[in-house]
């Protein structure tokens, strides 16, 4: 290797896979190139990465520097400017830009299609990946500037695929794997997503928004794209019926006929399934219960938190008056600190054209945000200073009992003078002939 | 009201040099208020601005900010020009 690494080196030491060993793996494939590739950035680029990474390692502080004004024509998002403040040392990475690419819907593909973007990459960049961002993007890691527009041809005409969002844009959105493969998704989540990146792709990769906002697409509400954590605006499938239940598979798992949780956590032996302290007693509203041998549920009560049907899916399902729950504020730390999305629909139909969540729900919202948010204030933070009640007045909802992180608890509701008989004035002779001073 | 492109174009270089002294990169809200517009008209503006090569984008990845080409330390520093 060019750069002696001592302190990476310890990061390979423990039984746990490590990224220095990729990136070494990398470097020796650039430095061999087996299959005779004219790399179009330098060859020793992964060398250079590493040698700069254990510099920052010795100094304690970073060497790379933040952003600049490298794109592709007409894009605002879809690659972040990295350059290194020890050029000379690290000529490599002098140029190490980051290029968002939109992950397909669920995260699925053919091998062919990522075969086809390793060659470019391997062509055109580093040959290092991240996969996939925590947006859900494939990060293409470090690149020249010269090479930008030429990947981005290559992957807009031949590849049919577009970059993803960076910077105050719509990022790219991100679902889970949905009906392709899940019996528990109650809307086709790629089907949204895919509707919704193509309605909006103005929003996608021109900037007008005060800071980053994110849409991410959730089944069910085992949420496994952590969309209510993770998403400015969230979709959680749901259903307002009643879950359904196979009294017949209920007492196979009871039998023990079948294994409780699809047969995971077999490594060890827990013993004899019970109906009683695995499903009903961790019901968090108590709404299970067994009368003569038949498996009760008082669906109002129901908050979908999906534990009964994750434990026994083949004797309960979900109902079949399926739409989505839509949660909006949700994100990470810096101000305030982290914060869950707050339910504004409770439930909405997830049909095409999607219209009704377009244009009642989305475009509301953003309209509220681009004129009142605060230059790099996210969409939650908006809704603490200005209050949920102004985002329901804005997309013009009622307000819902649901809605309420705590209804039974905070007993305060706050009135407009136009809700309240009277208003606010009053006639003070009135009073006073009542009341004295 | 659609806002005039020539007009408003002439109004925002006009804006952005006379703050250029003080800053070369400005947030998208700096931009609707020197148009005096609302954001999403004077996203059409400053779409096609970018366009012709009037403004151009600054991205520190997280966040997105706009300038008049040329301006400010970075283009220069990063061999861009």
């Amino acid at each position: 290797m060019k750069h002696e690494t001592p302190m990476l080196d310890q990061l390979e030491a423990g039984p746990w896979p490590s990224f220095v060993s990729d990136l070494k793996q990398q470097a020796e494939k650039r430095a061999k190139n087996e299959e005779g590739i004219d790399f179009q950035i330098p060859q020793d680029v992964v060398e250079d990465l590493l040698g700069v990474l254990e510099l920052s390692f010795k100094d304690g502080e970073t060497h790379w520097k933040h952003g600049g004004i490298v794109g592709v024509f007409g894009y605002g998002g879809g690659v972040i400017g990295r350059y290194c403040d020890q050029p000379e040392q690290f000529p490599g990475v002098a140029h190490f830009h980051t290029m968002r690419v939109n992950q397909p819907g669920g995260k699925f593909y053919k091998t062919e299609f990522l075969r086809d973007l390793c060659k470019l990459w391997d062509f055109r960049g580093s040959g290092l990946t991240n996969m996939h961002g925590s947006t859900g993007d494939i990060v293409f890691l470090g690149t020249t500037t010269p090479q930008l527009e030429e990947i981005f041809y290559e992957m807009t005409h031949k590849l049919n695929q577009d970059l993803g969002g960076s910077g105050s844009n719509l990022r790219t959105p991100s679902d889970c794997i949905g009906q392709a493969r899940c019996e528990w998704a109650c809307y086709d989540t790629q089907a949204l997503c895919y509707d919704l990146t193509n309605e909006y792709q103005d929003e996608l990769h021109r900037p007008a928004f005060p800071y980053k906002f994110k849409f991410k697409f959730d089944g069910c509400p085992n949420c496994c794209v952590a969309s209510i954590a993770r998403s400015d605006l969230s979709f959680i499938g749901t259903w307002r019926d009643d879950i359904k239940i196979d009294q017949e598979a209920v007492q196979a798992y009871i039998g023990g006929e079948f294994p409780p949780n699809g047969g995971s956590h077999s490594g060890r032996d827990w013993g004899p399934f019970s109906i009683e302290k695995e499903v009903i007693d961790l019901c968090p509203t108590n709404c299970m219960w067994m009368d003569g041998g038949k498996l009760k549920i008082d669906n109002k009560e129901c908050t979908r938190c999906m534990h009964c049907i994750c434990v026994m899916p083949r004797a309960l399902r979900i109902g079949d008056d399926r739409g989505v729950s839509i949660f909006a504020g949700a994100k990470a730390p810096i101000l305030d600190g982290a914060q869950m999305g707050s339910l504004i629909v409770p439930f909405i139909k997830a049909e095409p054209p999607y219209t009704e969540i377009k244009e009642n729900v989305i475009e509301p919202i953003w309209d509220w945000w681009m004129e009142e948010g605060k230059n790099r204030e996210r969409l939650g933070e908006l809704m603490k200073r200005q209050g949920l009640q102004k985002l329901l007045e804005v997309c013009g909802f009622d307000p819902d009992p649901r809605m309420v992180q705590e209804p039974r608890s905070n007993p305060y509701i706050f009135w407009k003078e136009e809700e309240v008989t009277g208003g606010w004035e009053r006639d003070v002779d009135a009073f006073r002939k009542k009341h004295q001073r | 009201m659609a806002l005039d492109y020539e007009e408003s174009k002439t109004k925002l270089i006009d804006g952005l040099k006379k703050k250029s002294k003080m800053k070369t990169k400005f947030y998208f809200k700096d931009l609707a208020k020197i148009l005096e517009a609302k954001p999403r008209e004077a996203k059409k503006v400053v779409n096609r601005m970018i366009t012709e090569g009037e403004l151009e984008y600054w991205s520190s990845g997280s966040t997105s900010m706009y300038g008049i080409p040329g301006t400010g330390k970075q283009a220069a520093a990063e061999h861009e020009d």
